[in-house]
C-alpha cells in the first residue's frame, strides 16, 4: 500500500468522497420520504437484541405450527422400555474414539443390583444412527393432511434427546407440543385482552363523565387485587369434570379478563389527549362521524403504543398460565403446556432422580427473554420521529 | 391541613375498596358447584359409612348453606367484623387459628423480600448509572433480563435442585427438623435465618431486577440535567452531590412502586410457599382453594388484599415524605 504514489491515489479518493456524499444525500432522502412504518422498521432493525428476540420468537412460532414434524413421536405415546430415562446423548465417537455419523446407544432395562430400582442401562454394543426425515408415527399435517414424516428419528430404538418421564413419554416431543398450547394461550389471551381493553378504554375515553369514573375505579380495583390469588381462585372454581378443551378456553379467557387494564388505561388517556389535537379538530370540523374519527384518525395515531403494550403483556399471560398449570389448576392432560410438564417436577425426589424434567422450564425462560428484547425494540420503534 | 385530609381520603377509599374486595372474594369462593355438605357426604360414603339426606340437610342448616347467597355473605362479613372468620372444614378448626399461626411467617417473608429488593436494587442501580456501559453495568443488565424472565417457581425449583445435588442440603421449609415445633429461642431464630433467605431471594429477584432498571434509567436521565452541573459547580464532592440531588429525585419512582412491588410479592408468595413447603399461608391457601374450604380460602384472599392495601398506603405516605410536591397537594 505504501508503494502507491500519492498522486495516483488522488482521483479515486475524491471519487470516494463523492460516493460518500451521494450516499449520505440518498439516505437523508430515504429518511425524509420513508413512511412512518418504514421508519419504525429502520429503528427496530438497529436494535440488535430485538432482532435476536424476533428470530427466537419466529422459531417458537414454527415449533407451535409444526410440532408433529419436529418431534419424533407423540406426546401421549409411552416407551415402556425407557421410563424415567435420562436424555439420550448424541455421540459422534464410539468407545474407541472412532468417528461415526451421529448416533445414540441402544438401551435396556435392568434392576439396580442393590436397591432393585428399575433403571435404564446403555448398551454400548448397539449403535443406532440418527436419521433425518424419517417415516414414523402417522399424524395430520396442519390438522388435515395425513403424513408421517418426522424431522429426525431412529429406526430400531426410540430417541429421547430430553429423556422421558415416569410413564416413558418423550419429554422432547411433549415440550414441542406444549409450545403450541402455551404460545397459543399467550396469543389468544393477549388478543382477547386487546379487544376488551380497546372497547372499555374507548368507552371511558369517549363517553367521559360518570362512565369514565366508574370504569377507572373498576380498573384501579382490579389492579389493586393481588393477581395470582385471584387467578387461582377463579381457576379453582372450574368444575373438575370439564373437558380439557373447555378448560383451555376458559383459562385463556380468565387470563385475558384480568389483563386488559393496562391497555384500557392507555387507550383512554390517548383518546383524551387527542381530543384537543389540531388534526382531530380539523377532522371534526370537516364533518367526520364519531366512528370515522376514532377508527381513521385517532386509533392509527397510537396503534404502535398499543402494540408495544401487547408485546409486554404476552410474557405475563404466558407466565400466569404456566403458574396455574404448575399448581394443577390450569391446563390438564391430555392438553400439555409447559406448566403441565413442570407439574411433575414439583418435589425434591423427582428433581434429584429425574432432573431433565426441568428442561421445559428453559423454553419458558428463552421465550420470555426473547419477548422482553422484542418489546424493548418495539418501544424504541413505536415513536419513529424521536431522534 | 392538606396532608391529614389526603390521608383521610385515602383511608376512606381503602375502606370502600375493602368492601368491594370482600364481595369479590366471597363470590369467587362460592363459585364452585356443590358445597361443603356435598363433599362431606361424598367423603363419608367413600369411607364406607352411610349418610342420610336428612343429615346432609342438617349440616347445610348448621352452616347456613341453605340460605340465599347474599344472606350467607352478610353472615360471613358480620362474623368477620367481630373477629370470627368462620370455620375451616379442611382443618376442623376456626379459620382465625389456622391463619393466625401462619400469617406472621408470610408477613416476615414479604417484608424480608421488600428489604432485600431495595437494599440491593438501589445501590446497584446507582452504580450502574454512574458507570454506564461498564462491565458491571452490562452484567447487571443481563442478570436483570434473566431475573425478570424466570418464573419464581422455576427459580425455586432450580435452587432446590442445585442445593440437593451439589451441596447435599435441602432448602425447603423454614426450620430444621429439631426446631420444627420448638419454642422460640436464639437457636431457633438463627435456624430461621439460615432458611429464610431462600424464599426471599426467590421472591425478590424479579423485583430487584425491575427496580434496578428503573433506578438506573431515572438516574441517568437526572444526571444530564442542569441542576447537577450547577451542584457540581458549587464544589460539592461528587459522592455527596450525587446522593443529595439526583439520587433523591430518582428515588421517587422507586418509592411510588413500593405498593405495586408488594402486590407482586404477595401474589408470588403462595406458589413459592408450596414449592419450598414453607409453613406460611401459601400452601394452606392453595389447598383450601382446591378442597373448597371456602371460609378459609375467602378469608385468606381478603387478607392478601388487605396486606396489599396496607402496603400501598405506606407507599403513598412515604412518597409524601420523599416528595414535597406530593405533600403540598400538587398533582404529579
Amino acid at each position: 500500500m505504501s508503494q502507491i504514489n500519492p498522486a495516483q491515489n488522488q482521483p479515486p479518493l475524491q471519487n470516494q468522497e463523492n460516493v460518500v456524499a451521494a450516499k449520505k444525500a440518498k439516505s437523508i432522502r430515504r429518511l425524509d420520504l420513508a413512511t412512518s412504518r418504514q421508519l419504525m422498521w429502520y429503528k427496530f432493525k438497529r436494535h440488535k437484541l430485538a432482532m435476536i428476540g424476533t428470530g427466537i420468537i419466529f422459531l417458537f412460532l414454527l415449533m407451535s405450527i409444526f410440532p408433529e414434524f419436529i418431534s419424533s413421536t407423540k406426546p401421549q405415546l409411552r416407551d415402556p422400555s425407557y421410563s424415567s430415562g435420562p436424555p439420550t446423548g448424541i455421540h459422534i465417537f464410539d468407545e474407541d474414539w472412532q468417528p461415526h455419523w451421529p448416533f445414540i446407544y441402544g438401551h435396556k432395562m435392568q434392576r439396580h443390583p442393590v436397591t432393585l430400582r428399575k433403571m435404564v442401562v446403555l448398551d454400548t454394543e448397539n449403535r443406532v444412527p440418527i436419521e433425518f426425515f424419517v417415516r414414523g408415527e402417522a399424524y395430520e399435517f396442519l390438522g388435515f393432511i395425513p403424513a408421517n414424516l418426522h424431522m429426525f428419528g431412529t429406526t430400531d430404538t426410540q430417541i429421547h434427546i430430553f429423556g422421558t418421564d415416569k410413564l416413558g413419554r418423550d419429554i422432547f416431543t411433549r415440550t414441542i407440543y406444549a409450545t403450541r398450547i402455551s404460545i397459543s394461550i399467550g396469543i389468544i389471551g393477549v388478543l382477547a385482552a386487546f379487544f376488551i381493553g380497546l372497547a372499555i378504554g374507548g368507552l371511558a375515553g369517549l363517553k367521559g363523565g360518570w362512565v369514565d369514573n366508574v370504569i377507572m375505579r373498576l380498573i384501579e380495583f382490579i389492579r389493586s387485587i393481588p393477581s395470582l390469588p385471584l387467578w387461582l381462585g377463579l381457576a379453582a372454581s372450574l368444575p373438575r369434570e370439564w373437558s380439557a378443551t373447555t378448560v383451555y378456553v376458559v383459562v385463556t379467557l380468565i387470563l385475558a379478563a384480568l389483563g386488559w387494564t393496562t391497555l384500557a388505561r392507555r387507550v383512554r388517556s390517548k383518546l383524551l389527549t387527542l381530543q384537543n389535537e389540531d388534526f382531530i379538530q380539523a377532522a371534526r370540523l370537516a364533518g367526520c362521524s364519531n366512528y370515522r374519527l376514532v377508527t381513521k384518525h385517532m386509533l392509527p395515531s397510537f396503534m404502535s403504543y398499543l402494540i408495544v403494550d401487547l408485546t409486554v403483556a404476552f410474557p405475563y399471560i404466558l407466565l400466569a398460565e404456566t403458574s396455574l398449570s404448575f399448581l394443577g389448576l390450569g391446563m390438564r392432560e391430555p392438553m400439555v403446556s409447559w406448566g403441565v410438564l413442570l407439574f411433575s417436577a414439583q418435589n425434591v425426589t423427582a428433581l434429584a432422580h429425574t432432573p431433565w424434567l426441568l428442561i421445559p422450564g428453559g423454553f419458558i425462560l428463552v421465550i420470555v427473554i426473547a419477548f422482553n428484547f422484542f418489546g424493548d425494540g418495539m418501544r424504541d420503534a413505536a415513536d419513529p420521529y424521536s431522534k | 391541613m392538606p396532608i391529614l385530609q389526603k390521608i383521610l381520603v385515602r383511608l376512606g377509599s381503602s375502606a370502600l375498596m375493602l368492601i368491594a374486595v370482600s364481595i369479590v372474594a366471597f363470590i369467587i369462593v362460592s363459585l364452585p358447584p356443590g358445597d361443603f355438605a356435598d363433599s362431606y357426604a361424598a367423603s363419608k360414603i367413600s369411607s364406607g359409612e352411610t349418610v342420610t339426606l336428612a343429615e346432609i340437610e342438617a349440616i347445610r342448616r348448621q352452616f347456613g348453606l341453605d340460605k340465599p347467597l347474599y344472606l350467607q355473605y352478610f353472615k360471613w362479613i358480620g362474623g368477620m367484623v367481630q373477629g370470627d372468620f368462620g370455620f375451616s372444614w379442611g382443618y376442623s378448626r376456626p379459620v382465625t387459628e389456622v391463619i393466625g399461626e401462619r400469617l406472621p411467617m408470610t408477613i416476615l417473608i414479604a417484608t424480608g423480600t421488600l428489604l432485600f429488593t431495595y437494599i440491593t436494587a438501589i445501590p446497584l442501580g446507582i452504580y450502574s448509572a454512574l458507570r454506564q456501559y461498564s462491565v458491571a453495568d452490562y452484567t447487571f443488565t443481563i442478570l436483570g433480563y434473566i431475573g425478570l424472565a424466570t418464573p419464581n417457581f422455576l427459580l425455586a425449583l432450580l435452587l432446590m435442585f442445585g442445593a440437593t445435588t451439589w451441596f447435599g442440603v435441602s432448602v425447603g421449609g423454614l426450620f430444621s427438623l429439631e426446631y420444627q415445633d420448638a419454642a422460640w429461642s436464639m437457636g431457633r431464630f438463627w435456624d430461621l435465618l439460615t432458611h429464610i433467605w431462600v424464599p426471599i431471594i426467590v421472591l425478590g429477584t424479579a423485583g430487584t431486577a425491575f427496580q434496578l432498571r428503573i433506578m438506573r434509567a431515572t438516574l441517568l436521565e437526572e444526571l444530564n440535567k442542569m441542576y447537577v452541573t450547577a451542584a457540581r459547580a458549587t464544589g460539592l464532592s461528587e459522592f455527596k452531590m450525587i446522593l443529595k440531588y439526583p439520587v433523591r429525585l430518582a428515588l421517587n419512582p422507586i418509592v411510588s412502586t413500593l405498593g405495586w412491588e408488594l402486590t407482586t410479592v404477595i401474589s408470588g408468595a403462595p406458589i413459592i410457599g408450596l414449592v419450598l413447603s414453607l409453613p406460611d399461608t401459601g400452601p394452606m391457601f392453595i389447598n383450601a382453594l382446591k378442597s373448597q374450604d371456602m371460609f378459609l380460602a375467602g378469608a385468606m384472599m381478603l387478607i392478601y388484599c388487605i396486606l396489599v392495601m396496607i402496603g400501598s398506603f405506606i407507599s403513598d405516605i412515604l412518597l409524601m415524605i420523599v416528595d414535597p410536591r406530593v405533600r403540598m397537594g400538587a398533582s404529579t
